[in-house]
């Protein structure tokens, strides 16, 4: 005790010093409550606006136009289906195949240079993939199309992929690429046929993660997959998608409209929710035995 | 089945170096014909990050023996195996010089994936592959290589469980999943997974430290039970296990050999100080 | 391949904007007049908008977020820790659209009504905060911004802050520290990874989209006043883009997405050489 004294000064400075501990953890305490404030808040109002107007026709109907009640967003939900559906062709190959590479090969130039790159986009904004999009496909066919929704959702895919997939391959212990090298198993089967397979359940978790994210992505549809307020199935046409609907709903002057807007947004929720509670769930184990 | 001798590098060739700087040769009795010899190193060295970890070896490593590797903590003793079977090539900034040979071919140019499929290796800890089930780990080197005959895998898995003593323990849950098992069950499992893709040669790297004296025991039975077919290596901080199963031993310090000699000789009259002490116990 | 994406996202951009690069140059960024009907375009009102919202929303932000990491690393025990950073991962997660939406239908009348009539009758003095108060407009989106970007913050610095050697902290407490100056010394020792985090945090408002156009007002001024709306780089494009109607109107939003691209470019590649310093060393 004294000799903690002695360090600390006069025992008027160590009340002081008492105080501020205090404070500051109280403050710390305070700011963790703040940002989990906002969360509450819009589970509880989304939850409270959009469940009760989440009805069957939300899912199976056609929009109805302005003055008419009723309708859903059945269009919409398909789209958003079919364009995660390609973003998925595209972002899941490819992420997978970076975090392969990034993880198996690490520490070679080109793998720390995908690394970096791949971290870099994921903080690109999506509107300018959007932009992209809209070059490479919209500008070439001569009108918006689902196309090139699904192309810049499936970039957007990427960097949340191959970072998980790196992340779980990495957690997959060095002595089992060993036992696989050394039965004589060549070292892409050792990697694919051993390593992925083993890191399977939390590279899925990447996948499903990608997809809930790429699910409420607005901003880079908004000139590629442009948005549709019928049924349209072939790809190269305009399609809808739930969150550009949510958007065209939510700033309309309609109350009709907003409600069906919060029904939207409780769904998009309620998926991201979902889907978190699977990632935690699956990979609470794994993190935990490598903190 | 897998590896046909005609496709492989390694097939024995007869070579005869008389080898007099390998000090084994000393020992007289022991003196036996070079088609014997299951693996022989000239000035193995190893390097890591341009730090030797191994220094000028020289080994002649007898055919369907066990031999021993022993030595203190960091020695090179897993440096020293995972040389035999190219493991090496993992590492970045890591070198291997000096020449390896197996049965009388180089190995050192050769492409590693043909060498490991003579070359066995079991490790320390347990490692069965976790994504599969018992069944499917002793047979993951064949698959992986492509052989997917059913009828063939099936034989395979009940020959190479019985040869490892684990038949009769999981014959009734071949599909549950390996990890499921004891750890001396799944380093038995590991064992057959080993002996399934046909090797020549098995390299054991402290494979009883993770394991209790049942099962301890149990391995070093299989080890001299595979002595007819194979040619062993085993890594071994345990004196006693190494003068129980092996023929030879190698003892290896600050990375160089600094004795080879029968086993029997090497723990009664060892002909060096050092080795002495360390049998002994007095350091290491 | 990604490596190749990112050279193509830039070629195509710049040759896409080629047109109004030819016509404004580098008066472009330094013109504030954003006219479509007579074809004049200026981006200075939007790079403004941009950047005072960003910056705003990091400073609002970055002290809870290291907050929030310090209770998060630190203070609160396993039971807490747990459900606590599974909620603050959903905040990062939830859609920018939702924010946006949340923002209009109740985040703005709250302002409207609470906030900015407080801020008016306290610090009215002060030009920032003079004005019609409308709910909508630049403070408004900065507070949103806050929100979304506080997550993405408190995660890195909370990662950032689990690297620092446990050690470290045992040899303060040994020498007498209090809880807080021990932490107060990790926090030191973490600071060019916490600098990477709000970094990071910058690079996602700078870059933030619909929840930024649906609150900050959409009219293309630049004004002392928060309260008063304004325009973002990423907003303008995100509601003119579909409908532009000249080519030149187009290359100029392209530009203006040009402009965007390279500053989230360089702040993000920044932001990961801080955070690999830092983590890289553990
Ligand atoms: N991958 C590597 N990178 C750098 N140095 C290494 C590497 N592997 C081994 N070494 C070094 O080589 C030396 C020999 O290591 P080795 O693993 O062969 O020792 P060992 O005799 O097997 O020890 P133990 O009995 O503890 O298993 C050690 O000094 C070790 O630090
Ligand atoms: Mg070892």
């Amino acid at each position: 005790m004294t000799g903690i004294e002695t360090i600390s000064g006069t025992p008027r400075n160590l009340a002081r010093r008492k105080f501020v501990d205090k404070l500051m953890i109280s403050l710390c305490v305070i700011a963790g409550i703040i940002t989990i404030l906002p969360l509450l808040y819009i589970f509880f109002f989304t939850t409270k606006s959009g469940l009760s107007s989440l009805n069957l026709d939300f899912f199976t109907q056609l929009p109805k136009p302005v003055g008419e009640e009723g309708g859903g967003m059945a269009n919409a939900i398909v789209g958003s289906l079919i364009l995660i559906g390609l973003g998925s062709i595209i972002g899941i190959p490819v992420g997978i195949l970076a975090g392969i590479y990034v993880s198996e090969y690490s520490g070679s130039l080109t793998a720390t240079l995908v690394k970096f790159t791949t971290d870099v986009l994921s903080g690109i904004p999506s509107i300018i993939i959007g932009i992209f999009a809209y070059g490479i496909i919209v500008l070439p066919m001569q009108r918006f199309s689902a196309l090139a929704g699904g192309f810049a959702l499936g970039i957007l895919m990427i960097p949340t992929i191959t970072k998980i997939t790196e992340e779980m391959l990495r957690l997959v212990p060095q002595t089992l690429r060993e036992a696989s090298l050394a039965l004589g198993v060549s070292r892409w089967k050792t990697t694919l046929f051993v390593v992925v397979k083993t890191a399977s359940s939390g590279i899925i978790t990447g996948i499903l993660l990608a997809i809930a994210r790429a699910a409420g992505e607005t901003a880079p549809l908004l000139f590629t997959s442009f948005g549709n307020s019928f049924w349209q199935s072939s790809i190269d046409q305009p399609m809808a998608a739930l969150p550009l609907q949510i958007f065209a709903y939510a700033i309309s002057p309609y109350e009709d409209w907003h409600r069906q807007a919060w029904a939207g947004a409780f769904v998009l929720i309620l998926l991201v929710f979902v889907v978190n509670l699977i990632v935690r769930y699956v990979t609470r184990n794994k993190f935990e035995s490598s903190v | 089945m897998l590896h046909e001798t005609s496709s492989n590098p390694l097939s024995d060739q007869q070579e005869n170096p008389e080898d007099v700087s390998s000090i084994d040769i000393q020992d007289s009795e022991e003196h036996e014909k070079e088609s014997k010899i299951a693996v022989q190193t000239e000035c193995l060295s190893v390097f890591f990050n341009e730090r030797p970890a191994l220094k000028d070896i020289n080994l002649k490593i007898r055919k369907n023996r066990v031999t021993a590797i022993i030595g203190p903590s960091g020695c090179g003793k897993s440096t020293f195996l995972r040389s035999l079977n190219l493991m090496h090539e993992m590492t970045p900034k890591s070198k291997v010089l000096g020449s390896i040979k197996i049965h009388g071919n180089d190995i050192t140019e050769s492409n590693a994936v043909d060498v490991r499929k003579n070359v066995g290796m079991v490790f320390q800890k347990p490692n069965p592959f976790p994504s599969m089930s018992i069944f499917e780990n002793v047979v993951a080197g064949l698959r992986l290589n492509g052989n997917n005959k059913k009828s063939e895998l099936e034989e395979i898995v009940e020959r190479n469980l019985t040869h490892a003593g684990l038949w009769d323990e999981v014959k009734d849950r071949l599909k549950s999943p390996a990890v499921s098992l004891s750890g001396g069950q799944q380093q038995r499992l590991c064992i057959a997974r080993t002996i399934a893709v046909n090797p020549e040669i098995i390299l054991m790297d402290e494979p009883t430290s993770a394991l209790d004296p049942i099962s301890t025991a149990k391995i070093e039975e299989l080890i001299y039970n595979f002595k007819d077919e194979y040619s062993i290596i085993i890594v071994t901080h345990n004196m006693q296990q190494a003068a129980r199963v092996s023929d030879f031993t190698a003892f290896l310090y600050l990375g160089k050999l600094i004795e080879f000699s029968k086993t029997r000789r090497m723990f009664t009259n060892p002909r060096e100080r050092l080795t002495e002490e360390y049998v002994t116990g007095k350091f290491g | 391949m990604i490596v190749a994406l990112v050279f193509v996202v830039s070629y195509e951009m710049f040759v896409d904007s080629k047109q109004s690069r030819d016509m404004f140059g580098f008066g472009f960024i330094f013109s504030s007049n954003w006219n479509p009907v007579t074809e004049e375009f200026g981006a200075l009102p939007f790079i403004f908008g941009t950047i005072v919202s960003s910056l705003l929303a990091l400073i609002l932000s970055l002290p809870v977020s290291i907050g929030v990491a310090v209770f998060l690393s630190e203070i609160a025990p396993k039971s807490v820790r747990t459900p606590f950073s599974f909620l603050i991962e959903i905040l990062a997660a939830i859609p920018s659209i939702i924010y946006g939406f949340w923002g209009i239908f109740v985040f703005a009348p709250f302002m409207r009504a609470t906030v900015q009539p407080f801020l008016q009758s306290t610090l009215g003095f002060l030009p920032f905060f003079q004005g019609v108060i409308y709910g909508t407009g630049l403070l408004t989106a900065s507070f949103i911004l806050a929100i979304m970007i506080t997550p993405i913050i408190s995660a890195i610095t909370r990662d950032v802050l689990k690297a620092i050697p446990v050690s470290q902290r045992e040899a303060a407490y040994a020498l007498g520290a209090t809880r807080w100056e021990a932490i107060k010394m990790a926090l030191l020792n973490a600071k060019s990874g916490i600098l990477g985090g709000a970094v990071l945090g910058l690079g996602r408002a700078i870059g933030e989209t619909m929840a930024v156009t649906m609150v900050i007002g959409n009219k293309a001024q630049i004004k002392a006043s928060l309260f008063e709306p304004a325009y973002s780089m990423a907003s303008v494009i995100a509601n003119e883009f579909a409908e532009a109607s000249g080519s030149l109107h187009i290359s100029s939003l392209i530009e203006v997405g040009l402009i965007l691209f390279g500053v989230t470019f360089i702040i993000n590649s920044l932001a990961r050489l801080l955070i690999y310093s830092v983590t890289r060393k553990a």
